[in-house]
């Protein structure tokens, strides 16, 4: 067990009625799916939020980055960076820029 | 006394406007779920604290919100502490899951409707745009939804259903309008619980006598004859909103993409009922509250100029059930005005005189306390309006 620490968009932290970073407990490697994974078990409003309910996709207009890396593109079983895996940096949940 | 509701839904945010039955003056509160854009925000008749909302983004996608206290609170339903846990030990959160039905009994055999360049498209949820609560059950809530398709929740919005039949009402030749293929309008017919009326951009009116399990296209007599190959189709047609009187749910009254329509006969039949409106394209209609035969409609230019013709914005109203319109225009801008009124943006009170209410995409809510012969603005600078609903308290 591993804890992982994200930072959610504004409307998101709104939404989970949280402030701040979120810290997860991981079971297992650290990648998307599994922190996604925690991230809903803790905050079921976010289901639905990030990726698709069903298929589980990355929504189009969300990005995930880390370590100064974008990492949407990832496969959801990769491996996230070291340095997210052992808390020292967070997982950035982003809002893509998309005008409005 | 009695005291009105507005609630608002805007591009960004929703607002409750809030007056006594004199309706002189306001209170503005919101932006609720600011940033968000709230397509519809709708009360229950049979509990008026417990309200709905839709709350989408094109970023994070759909959530429902729901208030059991007038909109002091709200909450997704089903992600209470109590409300978590599904037969896995998992949270459920399925408020703001909408999945087309696929079982064989139901939707299973059509999964594709005609896009823009003809092809079949799968449905694919997109947004809520209309919420109807029932009118005897405060925990039964119904759902349009683009891609069109009527949704039910019997359990206060934690989850939902679809009424799969619809879309089996000729789904594969329904196809998207400028504003996506979207279910807009729910009408409930309060004499005949098993009849549902909805209507759908572009694909016209349909009915239910069942209770939402098997549904027909009840379209004959509307004329698309620059829309549609064939002006007379059962289905296809761009129907932007229906209106009845709850005393005579026979009698329904259409603001089509062009044409003000009107049917006696629960939507067998329909004929036009334009009559000398300065042009008869526009977006919401209503009925007055106490007179079944005074129908509002707010007329737009054209189809690709959605602004009111002559830069005047005028309310029009019939007394006699169409044919015969008057400009309603006191208090109203009379120079200088493109602003539109979107479908859902126009509600009647049931007070006497009745009150009617609209907003514009130019963030303006007009109000009349008088069944429209005067207006003045409550606000006038809220973001783009998308909906506009009034409670009547007592």
């Amino acid at each position: 067990m591993v804890r992982i620490r994200v930072v959610l968009p504004q409307h998101l932290r709104t939404l989970a009625r949280v402030e701040g970073e979120v810290t997860l407990d991981v079971e297992g490697p650290v990648t998307q799916r599994s922190v996604l994974d925690a991230l809903e078990a803790r905050y079921p409003v976010l289901r639905g939020t990030v990726r698709d309910h069903v298929t589980l996709k990355r929504r189009a207009f969300v990005r995930f980055f880390a370590c100064e890396q974008d990492l949407s593109h990832e496969p959801p079983d990769a491996r996230l960076p070291d340095a997210v895996a052992t808390g020292a940096e967070p997982l950035l949940i982003v809002g893509a820029m998309a005008g409005g | 006394m009695s005291s009105v509701r507005l609630l608002i839904g805007t591009r960004k945010g929703a607002f409750i406007l809030t007056s006594d039955g004199t309706r002189k003056h306001w209170d503005v509160s919101g932006p609720q779920f600011a940033g968000w854009e709230l397509y519809h925000l709708k009360g229950s008749p049979a509990d008026p604290n417990r309200l709905y909302a839709s709350q989408t983004s094109s970023w994070f996608g759909q959530v429902i919100q729901r208030s059991d206290d007038g909109g002091k609170t709200w909450n997704p339903p089903g992600t209470k502490p109590e409300d978590l846990m599904g037969p896995d030990g998992m949270p459920k959160g399925e408020s703001n899951m909408f999945l087309y039905d696929t079982s064989a009994e139901t939707g299973k055999p059509l999964t594709t409707h005609q896009h823009y360049d003809g092809t079949q498209r799968p449905w694919e949820f997109k947004r809520v745009w209309h919420l109807e609560p029932s009118m005897t059950d405060p925990d039964t809530v119904y759902a349009g939804v683009e891609d069109a398709a009527l949704f039910r929740s019997t359990d206060g919005g934690k989850t939902w259903r679809e009424l799969a039949g619809l879309r089996s009402a000729k789904g594969h030749l329904w196809q998207p309008g400028a504003g996506g293929m979207c279910l807009h309008t729910v009408m409930l017919d309060p004499g005949n619980s098993q009849r549902i009326f909805v209507a759908i951009s572009a694909a016209g009116v349909f009915r239910t006598d069942d209770g939402g399990r098997t549904w027909r296209p009840v379209n004959r007599g509307l004329k698309s004859q620059y829309e549609l190959p064939d002006p007379d189709a059962d289905v296809g047609h761009c129907v932007h909103r229906i209106a009845m009187h709850p005393s005579r749910p026979n009698v329904l009254f259409m603001q089509k993409h062009w044409d003000v329509m009107r049917s006696d006969d629960g939507g067998e039949s329909w004929h036009e009922v334009s009559g000398n409106l300065p042009t008869d394209f526009g977006f919401p209609i209503a009925v007055h509250a106490h007179q079944p035969e005074t129908v509002y409609v707010v007329p737009i230019k054209s189809d690709s100029e959605h602004f009111p013709p002559d830069g005047k914005l005028r309310v029009y109203r019939s007394k006699t059930g169409g044919h015969e319109w008057e400009a309603l225009t006191k208090g109203l801008p009379q120079r200088d005005c493109y602003v539109n009124v979107l479908r859902d943006a126009m509600a009647v009170d049931s007070l006497d005189p009745c009150g009617l209410y609209f907003g514009t995409t130019g963030g303006q809510v007009y109000a009349s306390a008088d069944g429209g012969d005067s207006w003045a603005p409550i606000v006038r600078d809220l973001p783009a309006v998308l909906s506009v609903e009034v409670q009547t308290l007592p």
